[in-house]
């Protein structure tokens, strides 16, 4: 069962309704388009073209391609395509833009937190998800899933939160539990309202 | 401020940034200065922009005499976005140049030279750039002044090889060409987009010295589109569905989840600018907009649309534009921009040469709806007067307010306040930070503020960036 326009603006009110109101001439002008909706305009999109663009990977592990990598694998990977930039200890390169990934954890609260994928990200598969679609800098999306899976494997074990042992895919990547898992809170401004 | 004992100090990494910053700062004062050297206005009460220009041209021709760059002599370069033409002395004795000449698309005068002014960051890639709101004039942000944050780059995109992909929780997937999303009924607003880290030097003490630098990540456009909630209406968005992905084109693949409910409200895929087409880097052929969410969420160069039934917990999402809080846990999806304003004239560098009258102006600004009122204060928030509105007053749009001053010559200090239309008034750098505590990063904290900014009025009439609470 899907959602109707008419139904959005009961939910959601005034704005949605303007919308609404155009196009219910409108669906009362035209009848319904070859594809989707009334205007009958774009083309269904195939499923190899959804697959073409469709990298992302949501915490449950929705959208992990198969494939897999573990620690030695992931050492070579980040030693020829990410060491430059984010240094031989995971610490960053001043000067590059390519930040600290490991350190930093328990210092949150402390006044002079360190933000990092240990000590910050909230989720492993952002570590996967962000890897393969923006990094290396100077040559985003250049990583096979394997080569991805392993050196998201060898950044999670350099921080401590996997075994140098663990090999990351499908399966496992979802199960591993990051230390700031619990960090976040939904917003809750306004702060000062007066 | 800054000897406060529970503001952690600048650690020397971040203080050679703080010093690279204010350096790289004033080196884009000293061009500018340098620009205006030729001519007399140094010692006008505009020194660093371009209104200075406009207005001494204008007196210069109407008292007869003529500017130093005159036909013949040595010229520097054209600001950007201008051509250099000879200069007479008498325009009205020859023929100006022949209509059509510029093939078509006009630039703007070679006297004048605002730009924007890029943030030092590692990468040219990764980096931002802010819009000069002290030259501003009106509401209206010139598309090639509008602030930019890229991840990537900025791609080049040809609008006739673009499409727009929208799936996942939909009962037909399906793909727009531009020219299928321009035969779509299309809708027209104005309104401002601000990054979230728009002032985020500003936490902890004064940093940067312009109003450019301290509010320049916000800009007011007229944009045009489709309404997202017609896109969506005729894929079908199915039952459970409650989060939409938007992906840009771009070598970030910059990706935000946005709650539905803002997609149906009055979300906008965007291809329009001001009158045209929009500009490469704002993210052509098009764009996310989300009125009144923070900068980042209004996708650029805008490829995919998923729907799905919880957020994907993108990079963008969690890594970054998240807010850490007093005790270690972290604001996330904080996405409405709060009310703020700043007064941009006078403000940060400018010299006021001397007592007398002067209208003070600036912006207000709301995510949540329209502006209501503006308070502008010349004491440092011991007394405030209230400020006229420019209509019309949009929603989630800059406002232009302006009160009459006449300084006395004594040391002032100039706040502007706002309140929305939801009653909600913008607070104190202060309190803001005793209600979310600083972070702790580089400059205290990063995203959000909206505090009251205060410019130091000296006796002098030199202009300075101050913290300052009543
Ligand atoms: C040429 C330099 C360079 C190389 C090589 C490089 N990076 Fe990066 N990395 C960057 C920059 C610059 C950023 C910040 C990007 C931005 O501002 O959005 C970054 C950001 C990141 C982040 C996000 C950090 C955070 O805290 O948000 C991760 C994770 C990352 N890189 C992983 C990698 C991995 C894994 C590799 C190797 C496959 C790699 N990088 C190679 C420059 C580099």
């Amino acid at each position: 069962m899907s959602i109707t326009m008419r139904d959005a603006v009961a939910k959601y009110g005034p704005r949605a309704c303007v919308l609404a109101v155009g196009l219910g001439l409108a669906g009362g002008a035209l009848a319904q388009g070859s594809h989707g909706g009334p205007y009958g305009l774009g083309t269904p999109a195939t499923a190899e073209e959804i697959a073409a663009w469709d990298i992302d990977v949501m915490p449950d592990g929705r959208g992990l391609p198969p494939g897999e990598g573990g620690y030695e694998a992931g050492k070579e990977v980040y030693t020829e395509h990410c060491l430059a930039c984010h240094g031989p200890d995971l610490g960053g390169v001043a000067g590059t833009g390519g930040g600290a990934l490991i350190g930093g954890r328990g210092t949150l609260a402390s006044g002079k937190p360190r933000k990092t994928v240990e000590s910050y990200w909230p989720y492993a598969s952002t570590l996967f998800d962000f890897t393969r679609r923006a990094m290396p800098f100077h040559a985003p999306g250049s990583l096979s899933d394997d080569d991805v899976y392993a050196v998201t494997a060898y950044i999670l074990a350099e921080g401590n939160i996997i075994g140098r042992d663990a090999v990351m895919n499908a399966e496992t990547l979802p199960k591993v539990v990051m230390p700031n898992v619990d960090g976040f809170i939904p917003d809750s401004r306004p702060d000062v309202f007066d | 401020m800054s000897s406060d004992p529970v503001w952690p100090e600048y650690d020397e990494r971040t203080r050679a940034m703080v010093d690279a910053m204010v350096a790289a700062e004033q080196r884009a004062l000293a061009a500018r200065k340098a620009k205006l050297e030729d001519c007399e206005c140094k010692e006008g009460m505009f020194p660093t922009g371009g209104r200075s220009a406009t207005r001494r041209s204008f007196l210069a021709v109407a008292g007869g005499t003529t500017l130093g760059l005159a036909a013949g002599g040595a010229r520097a370069a054209a600001p950007p976005g201008a051509i250099e033409f000879p200069v007479p002395d008498d325009p009205t004795r020859i023929q100006g140049r022949p209509t059509h000449d510029d093939g078509g698309y006009g630039t703007r005068s070679q006297f004048e030279s605002e730009v924007r002014w890029r943030f030092p960051t590692a990468t040219k890639e990764s980096s931002w750039t802010m819009t000069p709101l002290e030259s501003g004039h009106g509401i209206i942000t010139p598309s090639g002044l509008h602030f930019e944050r890229h991840h990537g780059g900025i791609p080049t995109i040809d609008p006739a090889r673009h499409s727009l992909i929208v799936h996942g929780m939909v009962d037909q997937p399906m793909k727009y060409t531009m020219a299928d999303l321009m035969r779509f009924p299309s809708v027209s607003r104005f309104h401002f987009i601000e990054c979230s880290g728009n002032g985020l030097t500003e936490w902890k003490e004064p940093t940067l010295k312009t109003v450019q630098g301290t509010h320049g990540l916000t800009s007011t456009s007229e944009w045009t589109g489709v309404p997202l909630a017609t896109i969506l209406a005729e894929a079908g968005v199915q039952e459970g569905a409650a989060w939409v992905l938007a992906e840009g084109a771009d070598a970030a693949v910059m990706t935000r989840s946005i709650p539905l409910d803002k997609c149906w409200a009055d979300a906008m895929l965007a291809y329009a600018q001001n009158g045209e087409a929009l500009r490469p880097e704002q993210g052509h052929p098009l764009r996310l907009l989300l009125p009144g969410f923070e900068g980042n969420t209004h996708i650029k160069w805008l490829r995919r649309i998923e729907v799905s039934d919880a957020p994907f917990m993108s990079r963008e999402e969690t890594s970054k534009y998240t807010d850490l809080l007093m005790g270690g846990k972290a604001r996330q999806f904080s996405f409405t921009m709060e009310a703020k304003s700043v007064i941009t004239f006078p403000s940060g560098e400018m010299k006021l040469p001397g007592p007398g009258f002067y209208e003070i102006t600036g912006l207000a600004w709301s995510g949540r709806g329209r502006v209501r009122r503006v308070e502008v204060s010349t004491d440092g928030g011991q007394s405030w007067r209230v400020a006229s509105l420019e209509g019309p007053i949009m929603p989630v749009c800059h406002t232009r307010f302006r009160i009459p001053w006449r300084w006395n010559g004594d040391p002032a200090v100039l706040q502007s306040r706002c309140q929305d239309e939801t009653g909600y008034v913008q607070p104190t750098i202060k309190q803001l930070v005793e209600a979310r505590g600083l972070d702790g990063g580089k400059w205290g904290s990063v995203y959000h503020l909206n505090g009251i900014q205060s410019w130091g009025v000296a006796s002098d009439g030199s202009v300075t960036n101050v913290h300052h609470y009543a």
